[in-house]
Parts: structure tokens; sequence; C-alpha cells
């Protein structure tokens, strides 16, 4: 379809619709496809109950890839989500062994550990101007040594605090899952930032060139490592909610977490080179690979095969939206 | 100025490298109870060369300002198929061999096809290739298990008349083989000009094209060299999320301390196999000084933490603060 016919067709549109980009209206329509393909197969993959546990799951990604996507929309990437996700959700067990002042604290020390690991990303890649790719992949080496010290090389035996559980499992407004509250609330604040104050027009500035947006008087190294810090925490704060869902933290927990969390991102159609994209699209991309996981599983596809269908879903619809402009 | 001097700026990261690997290795075989003796000397280099092999492929993906995150899942694959098809009297172990590195090549190819045709960004599409080979290799080894050559799997693992590890000189063919002929050739000139400005290459008239698409599929041989080596040490494949994690991030952190920039157009593969075999020192450093192995993972990861930051110290040498943002 040529450009001039989406332009017709999208003029008859309501305005909200029209301004909706096309990799996001992509992802929703894709979304629902599986799920019509799902009830196909059984009408359980439309009742409510199946709905909300599939958001409880994906909320779990979605605080964590709202943290990947602020980094990606810089331009960088952070490839220490495993391990702080890890080593959030173990700080914040391991603190049930201070007492009940630290117990009560768990989940923003937790968090303040994944903030500290973002604060070293961020000095590293702003003010050492070294490259996200390498700092994150050091600084992750690192977390994973101190919580293999820490551990000794176990999983933890701590436990998630009664608080921690209640986050992640219960729910304040019956029926609706807290993890999915939680979401709801770190989403909202994501949008705020970046539509609604000068920091998040300089993450876009930066992400769509640095140069510009220093000249432009932004303190791009601050606004860069500011960022860092918000992504470690949100990992951490993923990790958190994970502990307390699985009611205590592991090892490798984080590992399958950052390579869905860069998909989820760039599947909602934020550029992986920085500078464009919407929160809603990730959004998008969180439930749609959330969901694609479980009709899979549902559907008892071995793991090989969920993991090539996997990966060429992500190809296909990359190749679909996700293209550099041709001109040289 | 003279040629050398040109030549020194050029080498400048590999030798950097050569030198943090002769430091480390120093190190350790000063501190090794039983000092330079050639089983000492055999296990490093079997260590050190399959991550060696993993960081070549990197870097030909790398020097085209590209990154290769399926590295690690080729690795798993062309294992898992190894120890399928490299068995038998000579003939079908040669078979096999040529077919575990002709898939390797083709998963390479696919990566360049989906990168230079599909024009996706390197980054995102190795990630879903990377997830589509793992899923192969899990179909075809669900379970650990398989078997090798075994004749075959002692000699690439053992020594040469005693002294030389055999390792070590198919990482020199190799190197002859394959890299030098690359790099010297139009077609490796061209992936070096894509990294390093792709706008003024296409200019030039350089064949970007053909030299990326020939960075991603050697690439993808190396790697399964790579493959094909560790079933020569465990004698059997497994299809591990673990090892293919693994070795993609160390591909990465080898290339780095090698001296090959991640921006493209600058290194080369010989920095990054001193980068592998000082990233292998390093971690053994730990055994000779009787740290407890626990210590080893957050030990690797400050060495790892401080080299990268020692390219930051350019950064004082910058006059205008627009320079920082390149």
């Amino acid at each position: 379809m040529s450009d001039t016919t989406m332009g017709r067709i999208s003029e008859r549109m309501p305005r909200f619709i029209r301004r909706i980009e096309p990799p996001v209206a992509i992802s929703f329509a894709c979304i629902i496809l599986l799920l019509l393909f799902g009830g196909l197969y059984s009408s359980a993959f439309l009742s409510a109950d199946y709905l909300l546990q599939q958001l409880k799951v994906a909320s779990f990604l979605g605080v964590i890839a709202t943290g990947m996507m602020l980094v990606i929309l810089l331009g960088q990437i952070d490839l220490s989500v495993p391990w702080v996700v890890a080593a959030g959700a173990m700080m914040a067990c391991a603190a049930t062994a201070y007492g009940p002042a630290a117990t009560l604290a768990a989940v923003p020390i937790g968090i303040l550990c994944g903030m500290l690991i973002g604060l070293v990303n961020g000095i590293g890649v702003a003010y050492l101007r070294i490259p996200s790719m390498i700092v994150t992949l050091a600084t992750n080496a690192v977390a994973q040594g101190l919580m293999v010290v820490y551990t000794g090389g176990f999983s933890p035996r701590d436990f998630a605090t009664e608080e921690m559980r209640y986050l992640a499992t219960g729910s304040l407004i019956p029926g609706v899952p807290n993890a999915l509250i939680i979401w709801a609330i770190v989403g909202a604040g994501m949008v705020f930032v970046l539509t609604r104050t000068t920091f998040g027009r300089a993450v876009y500035g930066i992400g769509n060139r640095e140069r510009a947006a220093y000249l432009s008087g932004v303190n791009t190294r601050r606004v860069v490592m500011i960022a860092f810090i918000a992504a470690g925490g949100l990992s951490a704060f993923g990790g958190v909610l994970l502990a307390g869902y699985a009611s205590k933290a592991a090892q490798g927990m984080g590992d399958a977490y950052l390579l869905p969390a860069i998909a989820a991102v760039v599947l909602g159609g934020t550029s992986i080179l920085g500078g464009r994209g919407s929160y809603l699209g990730t959004v998008a991309g969180v439930i749609l690979i959330t969901l694609l996981l479980s009709i899979l599983s549902v559907l008892q596809m071995p793991e090989a095969g969920r993991q090539i269908i996997y990966g060429v879903v992500i190809i296909a619809m990359l190749l679909l939206y996700g293209r550099s402009p041709a001109n040289q | 100025m003279k040629d050398w001097r040109y030549w020194l700026a050029e080498q400048r990261g590999t030798l950097v490298a050569l030198a943090i690997f002769a430091l480390m290795f120093t190190i350790y075989i000063s501190n090794h109870p039983a000092g330079l003796t050639t089983n000492v000397a055999q296990t490093a280099a079997n260590k050190g060369t399959l991550l060696a092999l993993v960081a070549m492929a990197q870097t030909l993906v790398v020097i085209t300002a590209g990154i290769d995150l399926s590295v690690g899942a080729i690795l798993v694959l062309t294992n898992c198929i190894a120890s399928m098809v490299v068995t038998g009297n000579a003939f079908e172990t040669t078979l096999g061999v040529v077919f575990v590195l002709f898939v390797g090549a083709l998963c390479g190819a696919l990566n360049g096809l989906i990168v230079i045709y599909g024009r996706l960004q390197p980054i995102v599409a190795t990630i879903g290739t990377g997830a589509i080979f793992f899923g192969i290799a899990l179909i075809l080894r669900p379970l650990p298990g398989g078997t090798v050559n075994e004749t075959l799997a002692d000699a690439m693992t053992g020594k040469v008349f005693g002294i030389v590890p055999a390792s070590l000189l198919m990482l020199l063919a190799i190197v002859l083989v394959v890299w030098l002929p690359f790099c010297s050739s139009v077609i490796g000139r061209a992936a070096y000009a894509a990294g390093s400005s792709e706008t003024a290459a296409y200019m030039s008239g350089m064949p970007i094209r053909r030299g990326k698409f020939a960075a991603y599929t050697l690439g993808g041989l190396l790697a399964s060299i790579g493959g094909l080596f560790l079933t020569f040490f465990t004698y059997s494949g497994q299809a591990s999320s673990a090892t293919a994690s693994t070795y993609t991030l160390l591909s990465i952190a080898a290339v780095v301390l090698g001296g090959v920039s991640l921006f493209g157009g600058r290194g080369s593969a010989i920095g990054a196999i001193f980068g592998a075999f000082a990233f292998r020192a390093i971690g053994d450093l730990m055994f000779v000084f009787d740290f407890d192995a626990l210590w080893q993972p957050l030990f690797q990861g400050v060495i790892l933490l401080l080299a990268v930051s020692i390219g930051a110290l350019g950064l004082w040498r910058v006059r205008n603060r627009l320079e920082w943002f390149g």
C-alpha cells in the first residue's frame, strides 16, 4: 500500500487513532490476532482470568522494559539487566536478616542497589564516554561477581518479605493484580516524564543527536546518567517483584529478561538508534511477547519450537516496520 | 614521519592487547607451582583458543560497525551438529567437519542477508536469529549427549611433537588462511571502510555489501570452528543457553580487550586473539594465588571494568568538548 492511500485512509479515521504510529498499531493488531488464534484453539484464552494472569506476568517484564526503553531512547543499551534484576531481588530478600526495620525497607533497599549499579553505568557512559554496551557488560560481570561472593555460589536461603509478596501476588482492588497496578503506575510516570518534562524532551533530543542537544544547552551528561540510574532502579524493582512472585531470589533469575526486554521495546517501534518511540508501543511489545510465549507453551510447543517462533516473529515484525531508510 | 609510526598507530590496540596478555601470563606462570611446562601451556592454550575463535568471529562483524549477538548460539548449534556427524571413519569424519563448517557459514550468511538486505540493526537482527539457531540446536539435541571421533578430538586438543599445543597451530593456520587474506583483499578493506564510514565508502565505490556479507559469513564460519573445538573438548554436544549467552558476552569482552573499536573500522582479529587469551589468563590468576574460586567472577568483572575505563584516558586529550559526542 502506498503512502498516499495510507494517508487517505487515515484521514477518515478519528483523530486519536490517526496519532497512533504504524508500529504500535501493528503490534496491537498482532496481539488481537494472537488472541483470536488462541480463542479458536480453546475459549479459555479469551477468559478474563487468563488475560489478567497474562497481564500480571507481563507486568514484571513491563517494569524492566520501561527502564530499557529510557536507555534505548538515548541511543544506548543496558546489558546489565540480568544481574541487576538478580541483585535487586537478592538484596531485598537479604534485608530480612537485619531486623524488622530493614525488613520493612526491603523493597527500597533492593531498588537502591539497582540504582547504584545504574550510577556506575551512567558515569561510565556519560562522563567517561565508554560505549554503553561495554560498560553495562562490565557492571553486569561485577554485579554477578558480588552476588556470587555474597551467596557463596548457591541460591540464597532468605525468603521474600510479606510486603514483596503482597506487591507481586496480592490484589488491592479485587480481581486486579497488584503487579499490574504497579506497572500502570510506573508506565504512567514514564509517559509523564517523556512527554511533559524537560527531562523527557532532553532524552529524545540526545537520542536524535547528542551534539545538537549539548549545543542547545542541555546538560546531556547529567541526563544520560540519570536515565541509567532510573533504568537500574527499574530493573532491580522488576527483580524485587519477581522475587515476591516466586517468594525467593535465584541465581539466574534475570537471564530470561534481557533479550525479551530489548525485543519488547524494539517491537513497540522504538528505534534502537534512539530518539524515536512511544511508551504505548513498549506496552504493546511487552504484552505481545508475553502472550506469544504463553500461548506457545499452552499449545505444548516444545522449548525449541518456542525459541524458533520467537526469533522468526521478532525478525518478521521488524522487517515490516523496523527497517532503516534505503538511501545511502 | 616514517612508515613504522603509521604501522604502530594502526596496530596500537593489538599491541596493547599483546602487552596485557604477556603481563598476565607472566604473572600466572611465575606463580604457577609447576612453572611453564608443556602441560600447563597446553591447558592454557586450549582454554584460550575456544574463546579466541569466538572472539575472532565477533571481530569480523564488529569491524563493519555491527555486532553479532548470535555468535554464542552458532557455537552451540554447531557443537550439537558436530556431536552427531563428526564420527566414524576418516572419510565420514571429514565430511562431518565440512558440513559443520558449512552450517556455521550459512548461519553467518543469514545474519548478513538480514542485516544488509533487510536493513535491520545488527543488534536486534542477531537477537532474533540467535533465538532461531538456539531453537534448532534444542531440536537436534534435547538432552546432552552424542559422540565425536576421539582420535581427531585428541589430536586437536593435544600436542604436536610433544611440545607445541595443536590448538595454537590451528589458530595460526586460521589466521594465515582466513584472516590475513581477508583483511588484505578488496572485500576485507571494504568491510573496514564500511565500518569506518559507510557513506564515504559508498561514495568511493567500495563493494560495501559484498564486504559486509563476507564479514558476517566468515564470522559464522569461525564460530562453527569454535563449535567443533568445543565438541573436541567435551566429546559431546549440549544445547545450553548458558553456554550461548556466556560466549556471546565473553566474545564482546575479548574483542574490547583486544583493542577492536565497537564503533567499527578499527582493530584486528589478531588483537582479539590476544584479548581472549588475556581474559582467560586473568581468570586463571585466581587459581595460582589460591583465592577462593567464588571470587573469580568478581575479579574478572573488576578487571574488565578497569580495562575499559583505561580507554577513557583519551578524554584528557580532548581540546574541544564537542569531540565528546564523536
